[in-house]
């Protein structure tokens, strides 16, 4: 009980609403793209804007359902620190959520992570970071936090997103219901990049079980040096335990370029900055609305860019304004 | 000159699978030329056609960012150590 104010006995510090941050977790607005659907006659296409999730991103819906799942399962326990590895969003998804529910977190990434992420989480967050090899990408922060998760694994509540079924769970028990809904059930396409694959896999499961004939694909970087942050080329690298291509209708390739010349295109039509992995998904949407006669496709805006890529790819004159970056160093 | 490159894992596959390699030449581009001559087809990975560095990649002479030098013309001298790095690092969605 807090203190009561006697003159209307309600409390001195009243709670006002009683919404956590993390209820701002899902219930994204899905965005019609109105003036890239126009080059398409009877086709609509609609992004998911998923930056609107407490922590940025799309990430934050998996990371609240992994670290929720542990909580139920036992597993993630107060004195546990929450591990992992990322390129970014996921770990910002786990700052926020271990700020609010008190756990410490420990996160693995590449040294060459855009800076303003590790920012965002080091400082306004208090996550710990793990450099890894700028060599290796994601696959390289991955075998790390397995490494740093053996030597102590009593310390560790590691939720290993990549091969975590809470993961595309998150997916399937809330975005794909939610984009249903948003779409009065008129969705005939979905697409969304690859990463962990979560997004993909969990939404095509719910569609397949709401209407089969909603087609599913997913998006992928053409190449497997790319510049798509939070991507992954499946055929160059440690293809994820909770992946299953086998469930899709098949895959489309979009080139780093077109995705960074794309993010001008969303500016300026559209009137949205995104992150390169949502141009990506654009394309991807593109690629599909050219083989439509007619439809509503749906896909997928992880993240903008706001904050996160303010130095990077149209932002190039930003970039070379500023001082010189070292060569990115792991920690080992 | 000869330097040491070092080599993201994703181009392994065009090095037999090393992560570290020589080559020779007296520039960046030198270098990127002389690569291509070892290993064929790893330039167009990491070069436009004009043979400027693509947007996501970044090489660094030894510890600096050669956009932050003379780009591809900047000179190397014996021992250099040469690094290719995409800017950002693929991971999860």
């Amino acid at each position: 009980m807090g203190h009561i104010n006697q003159n209307n006995l309600a409390p001195a510090c009243p709670v006002i609403v009683d919404q956590s941050i993390l209820k701002k977790i899902g219930h994204t607005p899905l965005i019609h793209l109105e003036n890239i659907s126009k080059r398409y006659p009877n086709v609509e296409i609609y992004a998911k804007a998923e930056w609107r999730n407490a922590g940025g991103s799309v990430k934050s819906r998996p990371a609240l359902q992994m670290i929720e799942d542990g909580e139920a399962s036992g597993q993630l326990t107060k004195e546990k620190i929450i591990l992992d590895s990322t390129s970014g969003n996921t770990g910002i998804a786990y700052a926020l959520i271990g700020k609010i529910k008190g756990y410490r977190v420990k996160l693995v990434m590449p040294a060459n992570v855009i800076k303003e992420r590790k920012g965002v989480m080091a400082d306004f967050y208090g996550a710990e970071i793990v450099s890894s090899s700028p060599f290796e990408g994601s696959d390289g922060a991955i075998i790390l936090a397995k490494e740093i998760y053996e030597k102590d694994p009593d310390k560790y509540f590691m939720p290993d997103q990549y091969n975590n079924d809470s993961n595309w769970r998150a997916h399937y028990l809330h975005t794909a219901e939610e984009i249903w809904k948003q779409t009065n059930g008129e969705i005939t396409h979905f697409c969304a990049g690859i990463g962990t694959g979560g997004t993909i896999m969990g939404n095509t499961r719910k569609f397949r079980e709401l209407n089969p004939k909603i087609l599913c694909y997913a998006m992928e970087p053409a190449e497997e040096l790319h510049g798509l942050e939070g991507l992954k080329h499946m055929a160059s690298s440690i293809v994820p335990g909770i992946y299953d291509e086998s469930i899709l209708d098949g895959k489309i390739s979009v080139a780093t370029e077109d995705a960074y010349d794309m993010l001008e295109t969303l500016e300026k039509e559209e009137g949205i900055l995104v992150g390169h992995s949502s141009a990506a998904a654009t394309l991807a949407a593109m690629e599909l609305a050219e083989k439509a006669d007619k439809g509503v496709i749906v896909t997928v805006f992880p993240d903008s860019c706001d904050t996160t890529y303010i130095n990077f790819s149209k932002f190039k004159e930003f970039y070379e304004s500023q001082s010189p970056t070292a060569l990115p160093k792991a920690d080992n | 000159m000869s330097v040491k490159v070092r080599i993201p894992t994703p181009l392994m596959k065009l090095t037999n699978n090393q992560a570290e390699v020589s080559a020779e030449g007296g520039t960046i581009a030198d270098i990127l030329n002389n690569l291509e001559s070892q290993f064929g087809g790893i330039k167009e990975r990491i070069c436009e056609e004009n043979g400027t560095p693509r947007r996501f990649i970044n090489i660094y002479l030894n510890e600096e960012d050669i956009r932050f030098l003379d780009g591809e013309k900047t000179k190397i001298k014996d021992g250099d150590e040469v690094s290719i790095i995409p800017a950002i690092a693929g991971g999860v969605l």
